[in-house]
């Protein structure tokens, strides 16, 4: 009976690992045969033409890439800083209890939200337009609990015994915390920025009404231009214009595209974070 | 003629509302090695911690004085980075930065505020040597302190605290996670800083307290039991409880 059970057991996690192995093939199958022929260089590096029937998403690559670089500029520095508070200082309790909560409820709203309320915050209230400024501070707020949780989680997992190192030998507490414990957690630190990077690039809801336009024959110049994005830019290819059978096959290029780009980054990552693990081990 | 060192003076610890240190007083030695004994559970930890103020992490209360060049430690407002600097610690595990062997010898130092680099290079080196690791080593000052054997960590745990120049030392079990010949040398190393500075070492190994140390302290339930010399109190203890942990009796 207990070995039918623990066959049983075993019988299940192996079917839910082979299940979610296929669901990433079923999913990234049809996207990688649709999408591979002739993506480089010219669909890269070439503007689209046509409506949005023929060239290539140059701006849209770039637009993502300003956007995900901005909005890490204004998300890193909150995210850390607040991580590190929660992580080390931890008091007075209301306010830890505070940005808890905010955190909580920031993860679980729907990234459409985000992007109305970024229309209705940056856009509107702050006359920022449809920009690449309220695009990135919108995608910066949706990317801040992912960031905090996971710096958060970092700096908790230096050993304590590290610290007490640091404090016999004189340190204060901030000195401890930017000579042992930010040093030693920073391999998982960078792991989880990047991460969240990869995250970003490819959210489409946020940057709808704040950031994206369809169609650009310029790349952006400024912080106030609007800017294609590759994830909105698959959007509109699938959901608008006249010519399906033309704009299809870009889609699945796009994100083709979008993919590689993210599993890029994520993978970055992987190899960065092992790379600084096997030089500080403990 | 021995020179006091730390003067304990009616020296109570509570953790919350549980009192783990009960009246304690007592004379730390300059130049001697002091030897903490007692079971597990007894405030070994805690007492050796009450002298770099260690405890303050866990909200300890304390009453009483611990004198130390003069100035009672216990006051608020002393400079809590100085007194650690000047009463070094070395704990239990080994645990070296996972940085480089370099790294960590420098790092008081850099804390310090120190930036001269022949300085501190010249500070690595003697620290590392006092310690007997300088020969095994010193063509990877640059490698992980991570790649070290155990007794080698902790060596460099010494070294890393000798570099802030202390007056006094504390060990707390630093060899309980070692093996014997790693903590044979350890012992032997203890012998011949003690020339130039003042021990105190928490040792759960009866033996190891007879062979290392002048003095020895022994505490149960918080409270001193007998404090003395340890070749008296290893050949004719006054208590009969002390007699009764020496012997293996009870621990
Ligand atoms: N941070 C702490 N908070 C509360 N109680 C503690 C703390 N540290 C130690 N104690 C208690 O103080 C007593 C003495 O502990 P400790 O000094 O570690 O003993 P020893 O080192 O002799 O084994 C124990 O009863 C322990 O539970
Ligand atoms: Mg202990």
């Amino acid at each position: 009976m207990r070995k039918f059970k623990e066959f049983s057991f075993e019988f299940f996690i192996y079917l839910s690992t082979l299940i979610t192995i296929i669901s990433l093939f079923i999913f990234l199958i049809p996207i990688f045969k649709n999408g591979y022929k002739g993506i480089f260089p010219e669909f890269l590096f070439t503007f689209p033409k046509n409506g949005m029937t023929e060239g290539g998403i140059f701006p849209a690559i770039v637009g993502t890439f300003y956007l995900t670089i901005l909005s890490t500029f204004f998300s890193f520095p909150v995210g850390i800083i607040t991580a590190i508070y929660l992580a080390e200082y931890g008091k007075p309790k209301f306010l830890v209890d505070m940005i808890r909560t905010s955190i909580s409820t920031l993860s679980g709203i729907p990234s459409i939200i985000f992007g109305l309320f970024g229309l209705s915050f940056f856009v509107v209230r702050f006359s920022l337009e449809v920009s690449l400024l309220s695009g990135s501070l919108t995608l910066a707020i949706l990317s801040l609990p992912i960031i905090i949780r996971s710096v958060e989680e970092s700096l908790k997992s230096v050993p304590v015994t590290f610290k007490e190192a640091a404090y016999s030998l004189g340190c204060s507490k901030f000195e401890t915390i930017y000579k042992v414990s930010i040093p030693v957690a920073f391999p998982n630190i960078l792991t989880s920025l990047i991460l969240s990077i990869g995250r970003v690039a490819g959210e489409t809801a946020p940057i709808m009404f704040t950031a994206a336009t369809l169609y650009s024959r310029r790349l952006p110049k400024s912080l106030s231009s609007e800017v294609m994005a590759i994830p909105y830019h698959i959007y509109g290819l699938v959901t608008e214009g006249v010519s399906p059978e033309k704009q299809i096959p870009i889609a699945y290029k796009s994100a083709f595209v979008l993919l590689l780009l993210v599993l890029i980054v994520n993978l970055s990552a992987i190899i960065i974070r092992q790379k600084l693990r096997r030089q500080r081990r403990w | 003629m021995v020179k006091e060192k730390i003067k304990v003076e009616n020296f109570n610890l509570y953790f919350k509302d549980k009192k783990v240190l009960n009246n304690i007083n007592l004379s730390i030695f300059e130049n001697k090695v002091t030897a903490i004994i007692g079971p597990s559970g007894c405030g070994k930890s805690t007492l050796i911690r009450s002298f770099n103020r260690m405890n303050d992490f866990y909200n300890a209360k304390v009453d009483g004085k611990i004198i130390f060049d003069g100035i009672n430690i216990n006051d608020r407002n002393i400079d809590l980075s100085n007194l650690r600097t000047k009463i070094g610690m070395v704990f239990q595990k080994p645990n070296p930065f996972p940085f480089s062997i370099y790294d960590n010898v420098a790092f008081g130092l850099k804390v310090k505020g120190i930036n001269d680099k022949s300085f501190i290079d010249e500070k690595v080196v003697k620290s590392l040597k006092d310690v007997w690791l300088y020969d095994e080593i010193k063509d990877r000052l640059f490698d992980s302190a991570m790649s070290l054997s155990g007794g080698q960590q902790q060596r460099l745990c010494i070294a890393r605290a000798l570099a802030n120049d202390p007056e006094v030392l504390l060990l707390d079990e630093p060899t309980s996670a070692l093996d014997p010949k790693s903590t044979q040398k350890i012992e032997e190393l203890l012998e011949v800083l003690k020339k130039k500075l003042t021990i105190i070492i928490v040792t759960h190994n009866i033996a190891q307290a007879g062979r290392i140390s002048d003095y020895t302290l022994f505490i149960y339930l918080g409270e001193i039991v007998e404090f003395g010399e340890t070749k008296k109190m290893f050949t004719a203890p006054e208590n009969k409880k002390t007699e009764e942990y020496i012997t293996g009796i009870f621990g």
